[in-house]
């Protein structure tokens, strides 16, 4: 198992990107991730206790750098660099050989292995559903009420224009 | 010139004893947590994490407490720090079109789709001191209202579809992104550059610059074409896991500016615009960035550069605060000796001004 070298993936990264996700466990892994890196550590290990784990061991022991953000010049043109982000990732791998990655933004190592470890029981056809199930889709469930009570308390602020006809003030 | 100066450390040593003393104030009062500055002075910490260039809220609310509040030191604190990680790559550009939209206005379209959302704004705040705030404050549960599932398309994008505004510039096959981390800055600059120098600028010196061009001094006749604060979701191309992985989200804030339109012989006439973007919420920051962004643009649009803030050298040179500060501050620091040979020459200068002045001096000269 090659894991990416410390520092600048660009180059890899730009020439790989262009592969489509066509696969369809790759989707989910990647749905999967992005719940869980919304969620706090503490959630994910409290959902993961519930479970009878398999054996696994650390890939690669929790570690912290930074990443750089870029955004698109007009917010749809070429890209430039924004400023940077503070990022964890970890690796596990299952005692059946499954190798999962976790990458979060922030510096909780711990958080970066729960989600490495959610991502190899995903691909595991013995805990893939389970996880989903016990882990994933009630995170996914409580981030979900949260982005909607953010919207509608967003959508209070929405201006209704009304046209006031002269004379009638 | 310089010159080790040695003798102060235990003087440094009780210095720095007696300012965390004082960081602490008095101690009878409650110490401040990270959580509140984070939670309660949330705006201090969009700037610090803006213009310290790090995503990072806890860092920079430990900063800002570390820093007695000064923001310029906490930016300076951030820098540092962030000096100390590895970096794992660069992070797909993020489409702030797909925006989770807390607060979104326009200044030239009244009925937008997805319409026009105040959010948590100071607009149209009376800036009357509240007492009330002053001890337990207890605020009122937000209104909420169904929210619509309509896009919120950004406003250059509707201009964008007749024409009526330039498109944003494409990115050119191969090229890389240039980074002024990690290369020496050269001029001219590119745009991608020129954005990365502001988006980590002053907010302070921004404002006085993109007000100059308001001003008179390299007018262009701007609109806030649209202001967005939101979340965004940033994804990282991890080359082990072999596609990209979601990092979680982060906010931002980003403005368009539309500007006077060009034309030639063979172009249509046209709006021209400007960009700011910035982490959290930093509306003055990013107007002021997309003001200066339009006014640096004056070379390639081919206006006429005369104004300071048209000049990429002079803004690009003097937009951190964190050299501008170690420069300025750097005259603190002790300059015995320069100020010894200075001192020894102005004395010298003085003794052969007051012999040429002698009377007897000046009676040779007169003969």
């Amino acid at each position: 198992m090659k894991l990416s070298s410390i520092i600048d993936n660009l180059n890899a990264a730009s020439s790989v990107n262009q592969v489509t996700l066509h696969n369809n466990q790759q989707a989910q892994r990647k749905a999967a991730m992005a719940v869980l890196a919304h969620a706090e550590a503490g959630e994910i290990a409290a959902r993961l206790r519930n479970l009878a784990l398999p054996e696994h061991q650390d890939l690669r022991t929790p570690e912290s750098g930074l990443v750089m953000l870029r955004g698109r010049i007009g917010g749809d043109g070429a890209p430039f660099n924004l400023g940077e982000a503070t990022v964890s990732r970890a690796a596990v791998r299952l005692a059946s050989g499954e190798v999962g990655f976790g990458y979060t933004l922030g510096r909780d190592g711990e958080k970066a292995r729960l989600i490495a470890l959610c991502d190899a029981l995903v691909q595991s056809g013995d805990f893939g559903a389970v996880v989903e199930r016990d882990v994933i889709a009630p995170l996914r469930e409580q981030l979900m009420i949260r982005r909607e009570q953010a919207a509608a308390e967003t959508a209070a602020t929405k201006v209704d224009f009304y046209t006031m006809v002269r004379g009638e003030g | 010139m310089y010159v080790a100066v040695k003798g102060g450390e235990r003087a440094i040593e009780n210095a720095h004893r007696l300012l965390a003393h004082a960081r602490r104030g008095d101690q009878s009062v409650p110490e401040l947590t990270l959580d509140q500055i984070s939670e309660q002075l949330g705006l201090a910490v969009d700037r610090v994490m803006s213009e310290g260039s790090l995503y990072d809220r806890e860092l920079a609310s430990l900063a800002i407490k570390q820093a007695r509040g000064d923001l310029i030191e906490a930016i300076f604190l951030v820098r540092a720090f962030r000096a100390t990680l590895p970096r794992f790559g660069a992070s797909e550009p993020v489409d702030t079109g797909a925006m989770r939209v807390q607060r979104r206005v326009s200044s030239t379209f009244k009925d937008i789709p997805g319409g026009q959302i105040l959010g948590p704004t100071f607009d149209y705040t009376h800036r009357l001191l509240d007492p009330s705030l002053a001890e337990g404050f207890v605020p009122e549960v937000p209104a909420t209202a169904e929210a619509s599932t309509a896009a919120t398309p950004r406003v250059t994008d509707i201009l964008g579809r007749d024409g009526l505004i330039e498109s944003s510039p494409e990115a050119e096959d191969g090229a890389s992104v240039g980074d002024l981390t990690r290369e020496p800055l050269n001029f001219p600059a590119d745009r991608d550059l020129r954005l990365q120098n502001l988006a980590r600028g002053d907010e302070g010196f921004l404002l006085a610059m993109g007000y100059s061009t308001q001003r008179g001094y390299g007018r262009n006749h701007p609109f806030a074409g649209e202001i967005r604060f939101g979340e965004v979701e940033v994804e990282f191309f991890a080359e082990d896991v072999g596609f990209a992985v979601p990092l979680g989200s982060i906010e931002l804030t980003e403005c368009q500016m539309v500007n006077q339109f060009k034309g030639s012989a063979t172009e249509a006439p046209c709006f021209t615009r400007g960009y700011g973007l910035a982490f959290g919420q930093s509306e003055r920051k990013t107007m002021s960035m997309a003001l200066v962004d339009r006014a640096l643009r004056a070379r390639e649009l081919g206006e006429e550069t005369l104004a300071p803030a048209q000049d990429e050298e002079f803004v690009m040179s003097h937009s951190d605060n964190v050299q501008a500060t170690g420069f300025v501050e750097h005259l603190k620091l002790p300059h015995y000796v320069d100020f010894q040979s200075e001192l020894g020459l102005l004395r010298k200068l003085r003794k052969e001004f007051a012999e040429a002045n002698t009377p007897d001096a000046m009676k040779e000269a007169a003969e």
